[in-house]
Order: C-alpha cells, then structure tokens, then sequence
C-alpha cells in the first residue's frame, strides 16, 4: 500500500493542542469564555477531520493512508524516530469518532458542568485528551503512539481527578494511573523488541520487518504479549481491569467520552494496528481471545450487581470491550468487525452514559438506581435516548449492537474447532447477560414505581445536553446498518488488516443459525430481568439476603481484594524492607566509614602525646627497625 | 714524650691491660650516669667518660685528640654544664617514678636491641681484619699531620665550622640575655628616695667607731643586750683583773643646749 | 688485642646515651646523654681512623668535638631560657604541642 503525503494532518492535533495550553494559560480571566474556545476548538478538530475523510474517498482503494513529516525526533546512532504522522483507513476511523463524539460531548459538558467554578480547566483537560488521543492514533511508529498513550493517560488521571478535594476521587485517579503505569511496561517492551529485531519502530518498518522473517517466532509471540499487557491496561480487561468502576468518580462527560468511547478503545487500536504481529503469532493471538473471553464474562458479572448506575454502566463498558478484543484475537477476519463494534459502542455507550449523567443533574446528583424509578414520565427526551442505546446495545435488530455483535459471535463460532465453539458459547452467554443487566437499569431507572428521595426534584435537562443525546441515538439507530451493509466496513478496512482479503474458511454455523441463537440468548436474558424487577417491586435499599454469588458480584467479583492481596501488601512490605535496609545497611556502611575513621584518628591522636620523651623513643625503634632490617637482609 | 713509641712498643700488651681497665670503668660511669638522682652526681660521672675516653684516644695513636678532649670537653663543656646546673638548681633531683606508661620498659629494650644489633652488625663485617696502625700518617707527628689536613684538604669544613662557632657565641647572648625587670634606679633616683622616707638619717650612719669613747684592750665589748662580751677581751687580761667596766664610759645625757657647744 | 673492642665499647655508650635520653626527665642530663653519645661516635672515629691508617677519621673527630661544644653552649641557653620562664627543667613539662 502506497503512502501519499499530506500538509494538513497536524492541525487535527494541534488546534485541540494549543486551545488547551491557552485555556490553562488564560487563567481565571478566561473563565467566561473558557467553554466555547474548548468546543469550538473540538469542532475545528472535526471539520479538519471530515475534509480528510473527504480527501480519502477521493483516492483510490489501495493508496488512501497518507502521512506528514513533522520533524526528526530521535537521531542516535543506528535508532532514529521521526515524528510522522499516519492517517489511513484506521486511523480516519478513530479520528472522526473521537473528535465527532468528543465534539458532542464538549457541547454536553457546557451546560453539565454550568455550575463548576472550574469549567474551563475542565475543558481545557477534555481538549488535551483529545489532541493526545489523536496522536495515539494517528502516530505513524509505535512510539509516537507511546507519546500519545501517555497523554490520554495523563488526560484521564486528571479528569478523573477533576474534584480532587474529595480524596476519594483523587485516590481513583491515582489507581486509574498506576494501572495504566503497569500496562504501559508492556508497550516499552513491544517497542524495545521491534528495535532489536528490526531495526525500527515504524509500523511500516516492523511489517516489512515480519514479511522479510527477520524475527523468531518466540520473539513475535513475546512482542504480541507485550502489546497485549499494553492494551489490558489501557482497556481496562482482566487483569487489569480493577481502575475502571473507580474512575467514575471524575464528572460524568469523562466516563462518556474517555471510558466509553475512546480511550479504553485504545487498546483495540494498538492491536488492530500491530495485525501483522498478531497474524504471525499464533500463542499470542491465543492470548488475546483468552483475556477477550474471560473479561467479557467478568463484566458482565459485575454489571449484574451494580446499583450505581454509572458503575453498571462501567462493567458494561469492560465487557463490550471484551467482545472487541476477542475479535481482534480471532484474526485477519476478526479486525473488522472489532471496529465495526468500536464504533457503534462508541455511539450507544457514550449515549448511555449522557443519559445517566442526565438522570444524574435531574436527581441531584444521585447515583443510587434504588432511588430512582418511573422517570421516563419525567424526563421523556432522556428516556428515549437512552432506551434506544439499551436497544442497540443488547442487540435487538435493526439497531447497530444487533450488526456488530453478531458478526463477533459468528466470527467465534467459525475460528474452528473447540476453541470456536466455547469462544461461540461464551458470547452467546455474554450476549444473555448483557440482556439482563441492561434491562434491569432500564426497569429501575425509568419504569416501576417513584422511589425519589423528598428532594428530588426530576426534570428534563436544558436542550444543551439533550441535543447531543439525540445526535447519539441517531447513531446508535443508524450506524450498525450504514456499516455492515455490503460489507462497506469491512472491505474499507481491508488494505489495513486484511491484506490477502481472507474468506471465512470454515462455516460452523450458518449465519441466520448464529443470529437465531443471539436472539433467542437476549430474550432470555430480557424475560429473567423482567420477573425480577419488572413485576416486583425494588426494595430501596440492597437487601442482604442474597447468595453468595451476588455477594461475590458486589465487590466486583474481589477484583480488589485479590490485587491488595497479591500486590499490595507484599509490595508494602517490600518497600519496608528495602527502606530498612537502605536506612540501616547503606547508610550503615556509609556512616560506619565515618565512624571508623573518627575511632581511627580517635586512636592515632593518642600517639601525639607531647612528651619528647615517647617521640625519642618512636625514633629509636625505627632505628631498632631499620637496623634489624639491615642485619635480615645481609643475613 | 713520644706517645707513639710508647702505644708501639707495649702495643698488644699494655694497650689491652689499659683497655680492659678503663672499659668498665668508662661504662660502669655511664650507667651510674644513667641512674643516678643528682644532676650534679651525672655531671661529675660524664667528666669521668670524658677523661676514660682520652685516655683511649691516646691509647688510638691521637694525642692531639686526647688532649684537646681534656681541655675542651671535660674542661670547657662541663665546666658550662656545671654552671648551668648551678643556675638551675645543685639540688634539682628527679623523682624515680616514671609519669609515662611503658616508657622505662620500651626504652630499656629499645636501647638494648640497638646496642645489640650495633654490635651484631659491626661484627658481621670484616672491619677489624686490616690493620694498618698510624705510624705512616703520624710520621712526622701527630700534630702536624692534623694540621696539614685541616688546613690542606679540610680547610673548607674548618671555616665553616669556624663560622658555626662564632654564630653559637652569639646565639647564646642573645638567648641568655634578659632585660631587666623594672629600671634600675639611678644614685640621684636612690638619694630622693632616701630623702623622702625619712627612715633613716640623711647623712647616712656613721661610720664605726664614730661614737667610740675609749678603743683600749682592756675594755669588753657590749652585747646587744648590754651585757659584757667576754671574747672582746684577752683572757689574760681578764684574769688579772684589769677589766674596765664599760659602764665607766657610759654615754651622758646632756641638755640640747649642750649639745649645740659640743 | 683486637681494635674491634673500641667499636663494641663505642656502641655500647651509644646505646647507653640512647637509654639515658629516654629515660632522664631533667633536661640537662638528657643533654649530658646526648653528649655521651657524640663522644661514643668520636671514639669509633678515632679507632676507624687507626685501622684505617689514615688521620681523617681524627679530624672528623676533631670537627664532631667542635660542633658538640657550640651545641652545648646554645642547647644550655635554651634551657636556662625556658627555666627562666618555666621555673622548672623538666622536659616533661613541655608538652603542651599535644591532641
């Protein structure tokens, strides 16, 4: 695939860029205008990106990914880095959900944070996010991803962060980060093992590098891993997954738009685009679909038990992405439809989580479902954007879950043999699950009975947040449909991740089998959900009397007893023991130096006594010395 | 006398007779040197190994050297050390306590292991397997092969030394000199002061024998407390009863009008 | 007899001045040693020069007499100056250059 060159790349970052820098700079004398140079600069990011978009229909199939030359960044002997960017087939995707999202959820934040004195720091971080999420993606060589990694990470502590007077929160940020710290391990390793086998980081590089065979099997494999641990990090999948329920501490636009729609997405990214990688490393692959599988189980566990809407909402989020890294797991045939579900998540999640933080601003801030109950009376808009993400999320056909997770389960089913059919089984159970949960936040949240505390007072949300709620379930209509029809998607991506225009081989499954069964899975779970809390009533506070899976379930499946268990206590111990020994044998022995030359001197000054009388002995025995030394030596 | 002719003659015999006489003397004295509490009693004991030791030079074929160790030496060196002694104390003596720990021990074996290896070593060469005596080098005379050398080949070390002498000198005045205390007062200073306390008569006192009525023999002297001093007169005297009684010439008080005439 | 005898017996006066320097506390008897061993070194000058049969070893010795005398007379200053300020002749008493 050939590679054009572009001028115009770089304002896609550096418009959010410098807004942020001058929204930090500014001060509080920009605090009435703070707000809409953030949106406008989002906006900018996305009319840029559309030209773009534009620029690339224009070109033909097999030459659309251009890239801009910025400067020489790293020029040390044999490793030089330059700082290029890369915009492809790939890549325009990503840019165009963040900045389309990013830019509706701008707009949602100026009447969401209308009464926070610190609204334009808000947006100032929210436009960093997105010029750092933009270089992730649009970074040409696996270390201007680095730099780009590590800005949304940076992004998101503080936003997380954001009311960092309440220590919880700021304690949730920390978490969010060191979390992400640990997975970033993974990414220095890919990039040290990419330089030692090939000689470059670039994506191109590390390619041509793979085709030409330069690298060993065990080496490709142990690259694949590394790049997985980068993106279990960053996605929050088992097992490192425990950051995600906490980081819903920061306002609700961050969990929108950072961890629903785009950076836990990251790591979907870096393994789509490290395809090459993962196609010739069969263990690794295998890896992926294992932590893909066992995530998406695991939050859709932890969903089941959530009342904090936000926090269900959260599993939910850990779970789809599942889904989406076991596509990515499943090979050239699975990178796709990985996107495919990206980018509809993008749409019904991030929809999902205005409308929660729309319930939220009408309950006062409450985030309890146990106190909701019968607000789609009340918030009728809000309702209606959220109803349709919960139906495009469990998959109801037409809705656009209903495309991109079927395609997954049929992917599943057809990667061959028992791995196919317990990868099929457990998205299909995922799918059931799934069904459930979701159907039980919309039963408690907007149908039943009133549960409101005295002061509530639920209304619709000003027209602010609600416009981009309908843009979003606009998508979360539309999307599904608009992408799998004739395989647009698909074969968009295809000179990307898809290069031999693989088939499917092997059709366990009919499709219509598959979806017959997807569907049958959702109305299970739809029919369970509704005979506990549609005919019952809700009891107002989580009753106690419950078995020990849901138990289990409510302190989100141990996640965080197991790393205080395994990681924290021995590392605290380990800290107090090398702080011991630092303290007591370093500078034990340093001191001790001191001390035994003070008790050497402290010693040789006793020689000094002052009487001429010692002296003149000292000097005859040295002569008593001297003289026996004569009478040795001519002996 | 030829001292040469002598030490040549009786070489073996009389050399060693004198030899084994004065060694033990010579270290018998320095031991006593060594030990004894007196300074004066070490000093006496040094002037005894001076003169031992010219008496070896002597016997060593260098009269010169022998004498010059007598007058110099014994006589000029210790005579100053003797003096000083005086200055600083006849009776200064040192206690026998030893104030520094290990000092007499360690000082005992380090002045025997270097006296004992000395002698270890000196004897491990072939020093005394060639003897050539100085019959040739005293030839026309001790005296005068010294002078030749010191004013022929040594005259350089000779002025030098010459020099050392002369800087010694001063250096001694200089070190030795105190300045006094307070200013001596002069005569003019001493007669005010005399003049101002009124202690004593002017004038002075008279002189002896200025009231001296009667100087016969026959009179006893006074003592002081007024009796009779009967050493003042010859006992003769006093056994024929010729003493005058001093109370004869008793002095009379007379009226100051008197006085005045006399 | 052997000439050797006046060597041993010069250095077992040196040895023995050497004993007395360490021992004597009254500084003008460690003088007095001091000169007992010069003395023991002329003594083995004088006999070297004998077995020699030359009459340097006399002059050395001769020198070494001239150059003792003038360190008695300032080595005796030294000390009548410091029992002058000291009122005492003790060497112990000088040890004030000490830790």
């Amino acid at each position: 695939m050939s590679l054009g060159t572009s001028d115009t790349l770089v304002y896609l970052i550096a418009i959010p860029l410098f807004s942020s820098a001058f929204l930090l700079l500014g001060g509080r004398a920009l605090d009435r205008v703070g707000h809409l140079i953030g949106t406008a600069a989002s906006a900018s990011s996305f009319v840029v990106a559309l030209i773009e978009l534009n620029k690339m229909f224009a070109r033909d199939a097999e030459s659309r990914g251009v890239t801009q030359h910025l400067f020489t960044w790293i020029n040390v002997g044999s490793f030089q880095v330059d700082a290029t960017l890369l915009l492809d087939q790939l890549s325009i995707c990503f840019v165009l959900l963040i900045t389309g999202v990013g830019t509706l959820i701008h707009i949602y934040s100026i009447s969401y944070m209308a009464h926070d004195i610190d609204r334009r720091r808000f947006f100032a971080f929210l436009n960093l996010f997105i010029a750092a999420m933009l270089l992730l993606v649009l970074g040409n060589s696996y270390l201007n991803l680095y730099v780009g990694w590590e800005g949304v990470g940076l992004a998101s502590y503080l936003l997380i962060g954001f009311w960092n007077q309440k220590p919880t929160y700021a304690t949730a940020a920390k978490k969010a980060f060191v979390a992400n710290r640990v997975g970033d391990v993974g990414l220095s390793l890919a990039v040290m093992i990419a330089f030692v086998q090939f000689g470059s980081v670039t994506f191109d590089g590390v390619a041509k590098g793979i085709a030409a065979g330069s690298a060993s099997s065990t080496a490709l494999n142990a690259m694949g891993a590394a790049i997985l641990l980068a993106a279990v990090g960053k996605s929050a999948q088992f097992p490192l997954q425990a950051w995600l329920g906490d980081a819903m501490a920061g306002p609700t636009p961050v969990s929108a738009l950072i961890h629903a729609a785009t950076m836990v997405t990251a790591g979907v990214y870096l393994i789509s685009r490290s395809n090459f990688v993962f196609d010739n490393a069969p263990t690794a692959q295998l890896l992926v679909v294992i932590v893909g599988a066992v995530t998406l189980l695991f939050g859709a566990v932890i969903g089941m038990a959530k009342d904090d809407i936000k926090k269900a909402l959260a599993a939910s989020t850990m779970s789809q992405i599942g889904y989406m890294i076991l596509a990515t797991g499943l090979g050239p045939a699975g990178y796709a439809f990985a996107m495919m579900h990206l980018l509809t998540h993008g749409f019904f999640k991030a929809g999902m989580f205005l409308g929660a933080g729309s319930v939220m601003h009408g309950m006062n801030d409450e985030v309890d479902m146990r106190k909701y109950g019968a607000l789609r009376k009340v918030m009728p808009i809000t309702f209606a954007t959220f109803g349709l993400g919960y139906l495009a999320i469990i998959g109801i056909p037409p809705f656009a879950g209903f495309y991109s997770k079927d395609k997954i389960i049929e992917t599943a089913f057809n990667a061959g043999g028992s791995k196919g059919i317990i990868l099929g089984c457990v998205t299909l159970l995922g799918a059931a699950i799934t069904a459930f949960y979701m159907t039980r936040v919309m039963l408690m949240t907007f149908f039943g009975t009133k549960r409101w505390d005295s002061a509530a007072h639920p209304h619709e949300s000003p027209w602010l947040m609600t416009v981009p709620m309908i843009f979003l379930a606009i998508g979360s209509i539309t999307a599904g449909f608009i992408f799998s029809n004739g395989d647009r998607l698909k074969n968009f991506l295809a000179p990307v991740v898809d290069k031999e225009h693989h088939e499917h081989e092997t059709e366990l499954l009919a499709p219509i089998v598959v979806t017959g069964l997807a569907m049958f899975a959702v109305a299970i779970g739809i029919s369970i959900a509704f005979a506990k809390y549609g005919r019952k009533t809700i009891p107002a506070s989580a009753p106690t009397d419950v078995t020990v899976w849901t138990k289990v379930a409510r302190r989100d499946l141990l996640q965080d007893d197991f790393n205080e268990s395994v990681f924290m206590r021995p590392g605290q111990s380990l800290t107090r023991v090398l702080a011991f020994l630092d303290k007591r044998v370093v500078d034990g022995a340093v001191s001790g130096v001191g001390a035994m030359t003070l008790r050497l001197a402290g010693d040789l000054r006793k020689t000094q006594t002052g009487y001429v009388r010692s002296y003149a002995l000292l000097i005859l025995l040295g002569t008593v010395a001297i003289l026996t030394a004569i009478l040795v030596v001519t002996l | 006398m030829n001292f040469a002719a002598i030490v040549q003659d009786q070489s073996s015999q009389a050399e060693a007779v004198l030899f084994y006489l004065l060694a033990p003397i010579t270290v018998l004295s320095a031991v006593g040197m060594l030990l004894v509490k007196k300074a004066v009693h070490s000093a006496l004991l040094l002037a005894a190994v001076m003169i031992s030791l010219a008496i070896f030079y002597i016997l060593n074929e260098a009269p010169f050297l022998g004498i010059v160790q007598i007058i110099v030496y014994t006589g000029a060196v210790m005579m100053l050390f003797l003096f000083i002694l005086m200055l600083v104390g006849v009776d200064s003596a040192d206690s026998l306590v030893e104030t520094i720990k290990g000092q007499r021990i360690l000082g005992i074996i380090a002045a025997v292991g270097v006296g004992g290896l000395l002698i270890a070593l000196v004897s491990r060469g072939n020093l005394g397997h060639r003897f050539f005596g100085l019959e040739m080098a005293n030839g026309e005379g001790n005296v005068q092969g010294i002078a030749k050398l010191i004013f022929g080949q040594y005259v350089w070390p000779f002025e030098v030394v010459s020099a050392l002498l002369i800087t010694a000198a001063l250096g001694a005045m200089v070190l030795a000199h105190r300045e006094p205390d307070s200013d001596k007062k002069d005569q003019r200073a001493l007669s005010e002061d005399r003049v101002r306390q009124n202690s004593q008569p002017v004038a002075g006192l008279p002189g002896p024998g200025t009231f001296a009525r009667h100087n016969a023999v026959d009179i006893p002297a006074l003592l002081p407390d007024g009796t009779a001093a009967d050493l003042s007169v010859s006992d003769v005297i006093a056994a024929r009863g010729h003493l005058a009684k001093p109370g004869d010439f008793k002095f009379i008080e007379t009226s100051d009008d008197d006085r005045e005439g006399n | 007899m052997n000439p050797m005898n006046y060597i041993y017996l010069s250095c077992i006066l040196f040895s023995l001045g050497a004993a007395g320097v360490l021992l004597r506390r009254n500084a003008i008897v460690v003088f007095m040693c001091i000169e007992l061993m010069l003395n023991a070194a002329n003594l083995a000058f004088v006999t070297f020069s004998r077995m020699n049969g030359t009459l340097d070893g006399q002059i050395v010795a001769f020198f070494t007499m001239v150059v003792a005398a003038c360190e008695v007379v300032v080595g005796l200053a030294i000390i009548v100056t410091i029992y002058r300020s000291r009122r005492s002749a003790s060497v112990d008493d000088a040890r004030l250059l000490r830790l």
